[in-house]
């Protein structure tokens, strides 16, 4: 191992170390609240996590076999006498995760720079918002800012564990900060006056479908540990193989005797035992053949082919990935999600976080490998998300949706591309994506912010021309009017722009130069890999193929669309009319972005001696394959971007729409372009499926079930009549009859029978001396009888 | 000094008048009010008793029974002295002696 990988721990203790900085000394580095010190220390702080990532590369070129640095021992069971389970926390540095921390550090830290200008004024539009002045505006800038880059450098830390983790247990814990990170910056604004409840909705709503994917990425870590005693990439990945290879008893490491093996073992010891130790313990040798997978693994008391547990086992990581990289059915969350700041979009939706999935899938090639089946199903799933998603995209009017179903569609490709066997395709797609959408959401940020100036500017024009005139009186009515009045035009809705090019051409150019790189046009990067995910495509599969041509044709024509109506023709709006470009803060990351899309094909150019990346992957990814150049796909491809280029401009850019108010031209072609823009009605299917049966559900748990049963019924009925029951027949019979009756009656009995025998006592001497006198009588009576008798 | 001629009552006769005596003292201690009276009955029974004492002392030749009567009659003075004093006493306050009227206390 090479000196140089002893550093990589620091590319997770800079991020965290910018977290804690942040998190208890923001406020303190913001004495003056327009300052940018936390956005400075949060990109310093990504910056040096680059220059980390970039020195592991240079160690890696020298030693591509790579690394394992270990952290520390995070869980040690003892799990038998001989036998101890252990989790390290090891630092996997190989070409794959190099390429991820490269793309992880490199784009994360353009965006914290852009995102340095972006959130100052963001900050200052909410604070106008919310009408703060003075201290309370200050210290809410205060707040905001440096939470903002807390959130951010937190994320960052978080993606590298996912993407640095050595085993499936550290993925995850990486892949559910992440999520976490994502949930905190989607609601950022959860206290807007007028967004801040939808905001707080996107965010619950990407945090929940993500849930569904954890739910599957948990299984399939569950199952993996119990058929391969691991969780260790290279433990698991080497059974693995070696079960597809060879003679599978010999692929378990550890010897019968170790474990106790007993092959005339009953079934009820063969489950105990299984239970006890679980992990390999399990395994039970069946006929065995070369390439056949069917090792029993039992789960409980029945076994299973081996086969059909990787199945599941990939299957399970396939649900995980649609969660996380927003495929079919869990993309529903990412479009909203757009509900965060605009860096968060491009950073975490769009660049880095949703590529957790083709990353895990592409970690994981091994178990595909051995499962064609979930291959097969990986790769439809990728091209049904990469065509939906695309055919959505063509009719959305916010800017970021469009973007983001994008996103979805980009994220379909590379889910394609890893299901068809292409991970380096895939991987380079996932690079050159991270570059040229990271470009187009930042730009797109800078647009609305370049509108929301135009709408600043309109307002202060307007309030001028009015207010110097007028005196005080004037100017309340004057401002009621105008609340009443000036519904702001929607920044983010694309029929409010037009012509922005003239007013913003940094923005402009870098925006056109992005949706270029998405068209897939010769020479950017996004020909270059769209271009090998198609070939890999017609390797494989035609309907793939089919799926994955129709969604870059769509790609190439929403992309058309969208610059035709954001950057060309007239202003529609006032605002769009002022819009002005952004600092030099949030431009320079574009350019630097902008150059990365034209340039980025480089690292993998498809003709025999170049594929660098391919090669690079090689070391790392088992299997890794280089498809032969195709001319005839790379031509289809690129006519198939030109159509769609040319088609959209003779829609949308030849004759611009004039004003905000006019139908989109492909409204004319009737209910399919509601459908579309009404995005598949997925939103109102799940509401419909899931949501509203799940509501009714626990509708009927709480009202008829806990309410009326249980508590009206149960508890103020039954319990409590019971109660009252008992108490009544407690309280009248026995305590009123029985108990009292007794004590009352003895009462009762010695008073009556001392008001009769009261009469004795007349008082009268002489009947007390009658009374003696007969006693004596009485006596000598007796005397005498007994005598006599 | 005892001549053969001399006639002795036989006990049984003393027996009788004791038991009639102290007949007669019941009597006028349960009919008599007057609180004077009624003494008086007491002690016609108390000597009556007396009589009985002293007249198997002679039948049996034993001295114990004259020597009771002593005691009962050294008894009944004090009670006298006693009784008389209560009857003077109750006199004071009640300006009566018959029992009939000390009744005060009737249960």
């Amino acid at each position: 191992m090479q000196a140089i990988f002893a550093i990589a721990p620091l590319i997770i203790i800079l991020p965290f170390a910018g977290v804690f900085i942040n998190a208890f000394f923001g406020r303190r580095l913001m004495e003056n609240p327009d300052s940018p010190a936390p956005g400075i220390v949060a990109s310093v702080m990504a910056g040096g996590a680059f220059t980390v990532a970039l020195l592991l590369f240079i160690g890696l070129l020298n030693d591509p076999a790579g690394a394992q640095v270990p952290l520390f021992t995070w869980m040690s069971i003892q799990i038998s006498p001989e036998r101890t389970f252990v989790i390290d926390w090891t630092l996997r540095v190989d070409t794959l995760s190099s390429i991820m921390m490269l793309v992880v550090t490199g784009v994360g830290t353009l965006i914290h720079i852009y995102a340095i200008g972006y959130m100052q004024f963001d900050v200052e539009e909410n604070v106008h918002k919310r009408h703060l002045h003075g201290a309370e505006a200050d210290e809410f800038k205060r707040r905001y800012f440096s939470r903002f880059f807390t959130f951010l450098n937190l994320f960052l830390g978080s993606m590298l564990i996912l993407v640095t983790g050595n085993t499936f247990l550290t993925l995850f814990v990486g892949w559910e900060l992440v999520g976490l990170c994502s949930f905190l910056l989607i609601g950022f604004w959860n206290d807007d006056p007028e967004k801040g409840v939808a905001n707080a909705k996107a965010a619950n709503k990407a945090f929940i479908v993500n849930r569904v994917g954890d739910f599957g990425m948990l299984m399939a870590i569950f199952l993996l540990f119990w058929s391969f005693g691991s969780l260790q990439f290279d433990e698991v990945f080497s059974r693995g193989e070696c079960m597809i290879e060879g003679s599978q008893a010999d692929c378990i490491t550890l010897s019968p005797e170790e474990l106790d093996w007993n092959p005339a073992a009953t079934s009820e010891e063969e489950e105990a035992r299984s239970g006890a130790i679980g992990v390999l313990a399990s395994l039970a040798p069946a006929e065995e053949g070369p390439g056949e997978l069917n090792t029993l693994i039992f789960l409980g008391a029945v076994g299973f082919p081996m086969g059909a547990v990787v199945t599941a086992i990939t299957l399970l990581m396939l649900l995980g990935a649609t969660g996380k990289s927003a495929q079919i059915p869990l993309f529903v969350w990412l479009p909203d999600a757009m509900a965060g700041p605009t860096p968060v979009s491009a950073l975490i939706h769009a660049a880095t976080m949703v590529t957790a999935g083709i990353y895990m899938i592409t970690r994981s090639n091994v178990l595909f490998h051995m499962a064609p089946f979930s291959e097969t199903v990986v790769a439809v799933v990728g091209g049904l998300t990469a065509l939906v998603a695309a055919t959505i995209a063509v009719a959305q009017f916010d800017i970021k949706k469009v973007l983001a179903y994008s996103t979805i569609s980009q994220l379909g490709f590379m889910i394609a591309a890893v299901g068809l066997g292409g991970y380096v395709a895939g991987i380079f797609h996932l690079a050159t994506h991270a570059f040229f959408k990271a470009l187009l959401f930042l730009g797109s940020g800078s647009v609305i912010q370049g509108m929301e100036r135009g709408i600043l500017a309109g307002e202060a024009g307007h309030g001028d021309e009015h207010g110097s005139a007028h005196d005080d009186e004037h100017h309340a009515e004057h401002d009621d009017h105008h609340d009443d009045h000036h519904a702001h035009p929607d920044p983010q809705d694309m029929r409010n722009m037009g012509g922005l090019l003239q007013r913003m051409p940094t923005t402009g150019w870098t925006y056109i130069i992005g949706s270029l790189a998405l068209a897939g046009i010769v020479p950017l990067a996004g020909f270059w890999s769209k271009d090998e995910i198609l070939l890999d495509a017609n390797n494989e599969s035609l309907l793939v193929y089919i799926l994955l041509s129709v969604a870059s044709f769509l790609t190439a024509f929403y992309m058309t669309r969208q610059v035709s109506l954001v950057f060309f023709g007239q202003p529609r709006t006032d605002a769009a009319d002022q819009a002005t470009e952004s600092p030099g803060v949030v431009t320079i990351p574009l350019i630097i972005l902008g150059a990365l899309s034209v340039f980025g094909g480089l690292m993998n150019l498809p003709f025999e001696g170049f594929h660098q990346l391919g090669h690079w992957l090689e070391y790392s990814v088992t299997y890794a394959h280089i498809p032969k150049f195709n001319l005839t796909v790379a031509v289809i491809s690129t006519v198939v971007a030109l159509a769609a280029i040319g088609l959209g401009w003779l829609v949308y850019g030849r004759s611009p729409s004039q004003s905000s108010e006019d139908q989109d031209p492909l409204a004319s072609t009737g209910p399919l372009f509601g459908f579309l823009e009404a995005k598949w009605y997925w939103d109102e299917l799940y509401e419909a499926v899931l949501i509203r049966p799940f509501t009714r559900l626990s509708d009927f748990f709480a009202n008829t079930l806990d309410w009326n049963v249980f508590h009206d019924w149960f508890h103020d009925t039954l319990l409590s009549g019971f109660f009252v029951g008992g108490s009544q027949i407690m309280s009248k019979p026995i305590d009123q009859g029985v108990v009292d009756g007794t004590v009352n009656g003895l009462a009762n009995l010695v008073s009556g029978s001392s008001r009769g025998l009261r009469r004795i006592q007349t008082g009268f001497v002489r009947n007390y001396a009658l009374v003696v006198a007969l006693g004596v009588v009485v006596i000598v009576i007796f005397l005498v009888a007994r005598f006599v008798l | 000094m005892l001549q053969e001629t001399t006639f002795l009552a036989p006990t049984s006769w003393y027996v009788i008048l004791s038991a009639t005596l102290f007949i007669m003292g019941m009597a006028g201690v349960l009919i008599r009010r007057n609180a004077i009276l009624i003494f008086m009955s007491v002690e016609l029974m108390l000597n009556s008793a007396n009589l009985a004492f002293v007249a198997f002392a002679r039948s049996f030749m034993d001295i114990t029974g004259q020597v009771f009567v002593f005691f009962v009659i050294t008894v009944a003075a004090a009670e006298v002295a006693v009784g008389l004093a209560l009857i003077v006493a109750i006199f004071r306050t009640k300006q009566s002696i018959d029992i009939d009227e000390l009744n005060t206390m009737e249960g």
